[in-house]
């Protein structure tokens, strides 16, 4: 584990400069860029240093062997070629060598962390406050004995200590803390609501070098325990694109009535690329699958656009749907409370409203 | 299969969280107080289980007395047992509550420790994962369909639209999310058996934790009123518009 210097001790120039942020980063499972959730965590590393990423390279990224080839990856492999690096702003990159981690498994990509973050003297470990980055920092944190803090908007060092905004209530609630640790974990929000991560931080000392990141293919040293739970993959149900990365969510509320007035909904959603999401009553009435459910104790999303039909905006909706870009209300009271959060509405049954736009969509197709 | 479930008091929040003034607080003048969702459904969960494969429920707290409450909803909804771990009216850390926990454990012969995901209040999304290296035992989180035998179990969850599914053996951790089950609604019989139960209490000492809280804020949405683009089927045009202007159709 990392020393830390007494207070005082050194100048704050050198201080400054001793400190790296190790960044897991979770790829896409089918085009293999790294997820906006960990770009977002990646950005807010930055602002503590310089950054090193690590990435687990099974699926996209290794396809071909081209990694373990050696020179294709370190001019350029598959991740290069997506502009990953880059976009991460890291100045080493740690591939994990996919045969020494087939697969998601939470305890050996802790494991892997509790390594790289010795060998690299980080002084924050940070990751996506996804499931999965939140497992991890969780079980890194078991590992090592140290504090982890979920759901950071912002942090900032304070001498050897880190100050931080991080969520409570899902996002209702915003926790100014202090994290006085020998090295801070840290997960990032997905979303934010309103107080999003100020522009400057994300792009505060983002690493420019022309060079690019240096390379590293790590082979982890495993015990077979690290590997002992493993996530065996299948398709889920709806399969498809998922609600938490979804571009465009047409959501469905009790104002939709049943499971059998989700039809309009489903077409408008394939017509604009996107997917249906519901609110509490919709999955506790039994309408829609559980997995479709927006908000607090169901998925957060992120969205460009968020079509809300006869949803009326409770908080605990507002946390799952507060990061989407824009929304949009359809919606028969105009005193509903989304009308506060949406940029635009239409006042009208939802029965009537969501069929014509498919129609006029349709027609100019 | 004795397994024990862990919840934790938490305000009941309605349209709108307000705070004390020091801000270091939920105001809770007018609210009551319940369990989150998840944890809910741990509780709903466990007598599941035990209804298939026989043993006993045990439910626990770490909190102030008042959280016997809490022990009593889940007694009612079929949990046999109950367990306060007592503090002193401080918030416990996640590192203080998971030694806790796992101490209870220790002592307990559990075959399956169930828990919320994450807390409605804290969300710190970690308590679960401490307890089971405390324990050495496997664990798996955020889970939303459980099958177990009594040798072993599988928890599957869903990631970004593929179903994961992890393979542990017994004793195991397991954190569970809203939409594992229905839960059922307490009976009558059930409230007054809850009501006479014993509840087996320990105190636990408050602990200095890395990450401290300084204060509680309410974050500062930007509350734009929508511009209404019409009533009805009348406003399909210039929603058709909106859609083109943000590049979505
Ligand atoms: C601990 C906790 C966690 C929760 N977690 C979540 C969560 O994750 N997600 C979630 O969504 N909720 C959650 N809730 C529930 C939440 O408080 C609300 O009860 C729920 O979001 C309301 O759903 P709704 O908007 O569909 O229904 P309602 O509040 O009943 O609103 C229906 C709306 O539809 C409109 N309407 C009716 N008919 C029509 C029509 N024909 N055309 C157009 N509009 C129409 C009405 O004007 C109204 O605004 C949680 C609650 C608690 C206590
Ligand atoms: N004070 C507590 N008493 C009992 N269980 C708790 C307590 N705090 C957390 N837990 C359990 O741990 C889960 C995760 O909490 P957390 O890691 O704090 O988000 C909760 O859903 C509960 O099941």
């Amino acid at each position: 584990m990392t020393v830390l210097t007494p207070e005082g001790t050194t100048p704050p120039n050198s201080s400054a400069a001793s400190r790296r942020a190790l960044v897991l980063i979770e790829l896409d499972g089918s085009s293999g860029e790294p997820i906006d959730a960990s770009l977002r965590a990646a950005g807010l590393a930055r602002s503590l240093g310089p950054v090193s990423a690590v990435v687990f390279g099974d699926g996209a990224v290794f396809e071909g062997g081209a990694v373990l080839e050696g020179g294709a990856v370190l001019e350029g492999g598959p991740v290069f070629e997506s502009g990953a690096p880059s976009g991460l702003g890291a100045t080493d990159v740690y591939l994990v060598e996919p045969s020494s981690v087939e697969g998601y498994a939470p305890v050996a990509w802790a494991r892997v962390l509790v390594g790289l973050m010795a060998e690299t003297g980080a002084s924050a470990v940070l990751a996506a406050g996804t499931d999965r980055g939140n497992e991890v920092m969780a079980h890194l944190g078991a590992i090592t004995g140290l504090p982890m803090a979920a759901n950071c908007v912002t942090v900032s060092q304070e001498g050897p200590a880190h100050r931080l905004v991080r969520q409570r209530w899902a996002g209702l609630l915003l926790e100014d803390a202090v994290l006085e640790a020998p090295v801070a974990l840290l997960t990032v929000a997905s979303d934010a609501i309103a107080e999003s991560v100020p522009a400057g931080t994300l792009s505060a000392t983002a690493d420019t070098s022309s060079a690019g990141p240096t390379v590293h293919v790590h082979k982890p040293d495993l015990a077979e325990a690290d590997l002992a739970v493993r996530a065996a993959e299948s398709a889920a149900g709806a399969g498809g694109v998922s609600l938490a990365s979804a571009r465009v969510v047409v959501g469905g509320g009790r104002g939709v009535g049943g499971p059998d007035g989700f039809a309009p909904l489903e077409e408008l959603a394939s017509l604009l690329g996107g997917v249906v999401g519901v609110s509490r009553v919709v999955t506790s009435e039994g309408w829609r699958p559980h997995r479709q459910q927006v908000g607090q104790t169901g998925t957060k999303i992120t969205p460009e656009l968020y079509l809300a039909c006869g949803i009326s905006g409770a908080i605990q909706h507002i946390a799952g749907c507060a990061g989407a870009k824009h929304i949009i209300a359809i919606n028969t009271d105009p005193g509903a409370p989304i009308l506060a959060h949406a940029d635009y509405a239409v006042i009208g049954d939802l029965h009537q409203v969501v069929p014509a736009l498919v129609a006029a969509l349709r027609d100019r197709s | 299969m004795d397994i024990l479930v862990c919840v934790k008091r938490v305000p009941t929040v309605g349209g709108k969280i307000t705070l004390t003034e020091d801000g270091q607080d939920v105001d809770t003048r007018m609210s009551g107080f319940t369990v989150s969702p998840h944890e809910e459904c741990a509780v709903e969960e466990a007598v599941q289980i035990t209804e298939r494969l026989g043993g006993t429920v045990s439910v626990l707290t770490l909190g102030a007395e008042v959280a016997i409450e809490q022990l009593r909803d889940a007694l009612a909804l079929g949990a046999g047992r109950a367990v306060l771990l007592e503090t002193d009216g401080r918030e416990y850390g996640p590192i203080a509550t998971a030694e806790a926990i796992a101490a209870e454990v220790r002592s307990g012969g559990y075959g399956l420790v169930l828990l919320g995901n994450e807390a409605s209040d804290t969300g710190d999304y970690q308590v679960g994962i401490r307890v089971a290296h405390l324990l050495g035992w496997p664990v798996a989180t955020g889970i939303k369909k459980l099958g177990i035998t009594p040798t072993s179990l599988a928890a599957s969850r869903e990631y970004r639209g593929v179903e994961e599914t992890f393979t542990l053996p017994l004793p195991a951790v397991v954190t569970v999310k809203e939409g594992i089950n229905l839960p059922r609604y307490p009976s009558l019989p059930g409230r007054l058996r809850a009501k006479r139960a014993a509840v087996e209490r320990t105190e636990v000492e408050w602990q200095a934790e890395g990450l401290r809280k300084e204060r509680l804020r309410v974050p500062e949405t930007i509350k734009h009123q929508a511009e209404v683009l019409g009533n009805g089927v009348d406003a399909v045009p210039d929603l058709v518009r909106v859609l083109d202007e943000l590049g979505i159709a």
